[in-house]
């Protein structure tokens, strides 16, 4: 498969990036590590006439841990994710999560900013910033915002960016200390995308009640997203393996799925209740450092 | 666009279109073609080859976007053209390849691998060729060989 003709730009500034994607109508495209467009544009599901590389934009691929949470750079690859000693105590739910996606060779390419800009619904990245409340923000010719993940997600494959506009950084609000958290995803490879998965995380009170419940669940439908109906049911109890599995029975029956080639519905309902359910399991019993 | 790299040691120079990928150019243009095409989207891993020190898959990676950059494929892992290097050798003895289409992908996936970590165990191993296909050997030799060269890369690291 030979990709379509396009014409490539390497630009040194953010500013040059977005001007000469704005003035392409929407033809244009940014390209950080290429690892879903150049697939897609092999196939004929992309074919943008002007390509432009954000990899020689200096700064945007930068971890920083800050009062307010920890700030990662766009262009920030899974490597220099999985790489970061320090986010096993700032964020260790990301630094987890991020052991789970694609392959090696990918990893080493593939950036946060264009998992986000990608919105696959069976991709881990969309569904942790949506659980963790994740902002992200958005540099246009013009002007900046910043959107809730959950906003930026708008449909599969869909987001809220506008032609001309580029993701610069994801900040993850700050992790507090003593969470409980926990990941778990089923793919058939390793590396490969899950069939379905579940990152997690509440806090717990003086009597060891969860309170803050972020239960979150992706490779289900067309969106990832938040499941209420198994947060409501946790809050203000306490984690054990009997709440676990009450909770992954509501999950089970709450979760909207869709059947595709890879699982049917019920397959993949079955699937989230047990997942929810051993993250439950995990993050109730795990050790917190002092 | 006319590009610059570093091919196995040797500067060069080329003139590429940008809808050219990393693995057409080494092949048609550059005359590497020890570097193997499969699937053409990223799922196989038979066309890895090592950017400034990286295992990346050449498919999925533009030609132009290697501008400036050290690219490694099979062809340097063997400088003298003579001796086989150490994961070659275990390859070899293990029996690690049967029809060789997937095995220039595993020797470069692998050397990049234990460059990096030559104390990789065998769990480590599979994790990371997990991205590598093989339809004839069904892995366990191709592990085993890669953990068998490990010993060399950490004398050389040792060395170094
Ligand atoms: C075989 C295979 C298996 C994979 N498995 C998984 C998996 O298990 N889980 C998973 O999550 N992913 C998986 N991936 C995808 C991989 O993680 C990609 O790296 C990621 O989805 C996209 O990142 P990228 O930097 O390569 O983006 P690109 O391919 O460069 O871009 C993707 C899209 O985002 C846009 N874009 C890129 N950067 C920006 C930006 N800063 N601002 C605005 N728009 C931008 C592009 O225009 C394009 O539309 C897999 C890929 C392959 C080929
Ligand atoms: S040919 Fe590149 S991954 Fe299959
Ligand atoms: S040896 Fe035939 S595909 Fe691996």
């Amino acid at each position: 498969m030979k990709l379509p003709p396009f014409e490539y730009a390497s630009p040194r500034t953010l500013q040059e990036a977005t001007t000469l994607l704005s003035k392409h109508n929407g033809d244009a495209r940014p390209i950080a590590g290429g690892q879903s467009l150049l697939p897609l544009m092999a196939f004929r599901l992309a074919a943008p006439s002007l390509l432009v590389d954000l990899a020689n934009i200096p700064g945007l691929d930068r971890i920083e841990i800050r009062d307010d949470g920890v700030h990662v750079g766009a262009l920030t690859r899974w490597c220099q994710i999985e790489a970061d000693r320090r986010l096993t105590a700032a964020h260790p739910l990301l630094s987890e999560a991020v052991k789970h996606i694609a392959h090696y060779q990918i990893r080493n390419r593939g950036t946060i900013g264009g998992s986000l800009a990608h919105a696959d619904p069976a991709a881990e990245m969309p569904a942790l910033a949506i659980t963790c409340g994740a902002e992200i923000t958005i540099a246009g010719a013009k002007v900046s915002r910043v959107l809730a993940a959950k906003d930026f997600i708008t449909g599969p494959l869909e987001t809220a960016l506008e032609p001309g506009e580029v993701i610069t950084s994801i900040r993850f609000p700050k992790w507090r200390s003593h969470r409980r958290w926990a990941f778990q995803e089923f793919s058939k490879r390793r590396g490969d995308f899950a069939l379905g998965g579940v990152a997690l995380h509440f806090d717990e009170d003086a009597q060891g009640h969860a309170s803050e419940v972020h239960i979150g669940v992706f490779g289900t439908g067309d969106t990832p997203g938040r499941l209420s109906a198994a947060e409501e049911f946790v809050r203000g109890k306490k984690v054990d393996a009997g709440l676990a599995q009450a909770a992954g029975n509501i999950a089970r029956s709450a979760v909207r799925v869709a059947s595709d080639m890879h699982a049917g519905a019920a397959y993949r309902q079955a699937l989230i209740g047990t997942l929810i359910e051993r993250a439950l399991v995990e993050a109730a019993s795990r050790a917190i450092e002092e | 666009m006319q590009i610059r790299m570093t091919l196995n040691r040797e500067p060069l120079e080329v003139e590429v279109m940008p809808r050219v990928t990393l693995a057409d150019c080494l092949r048609h243009q550059l005359g590497k073609t020890g570097t193997h095409l499969a699937c053409e989207h990223g799922v196989c891993g038979a066309c890895t080859v090592i950017v400034n020190g990286q295992a990346v898959r050449s498919c999925l990676m533009l030609a132009v976007q290697a501008n400036g950059a050290e690219v490694v494929t099979v062809e340097g892992l063997t400088p003298d053209d003579e001796e086989f290097g150490p994961l070659q050798q275990a390859f070899r003895k293990h029996n690690a390849l049967q029809c060789g289409f997937c095995t220039s992908g595993m020797l470069t996936t692998a050397h990049a691998l234990l460059t990096a970590e030559p104390d990789a165990d065998h769990e480590r191993i599979r994790s990371v060729i997990a991205g590598n296909i093989c339809r004839c050997t069904g892995y366990l030799s191709i592990v085993d060989a890669i953990h068998e060269a490990g010993e060399s890369y950490r004398a050389n690291k040792e060395r170094a």
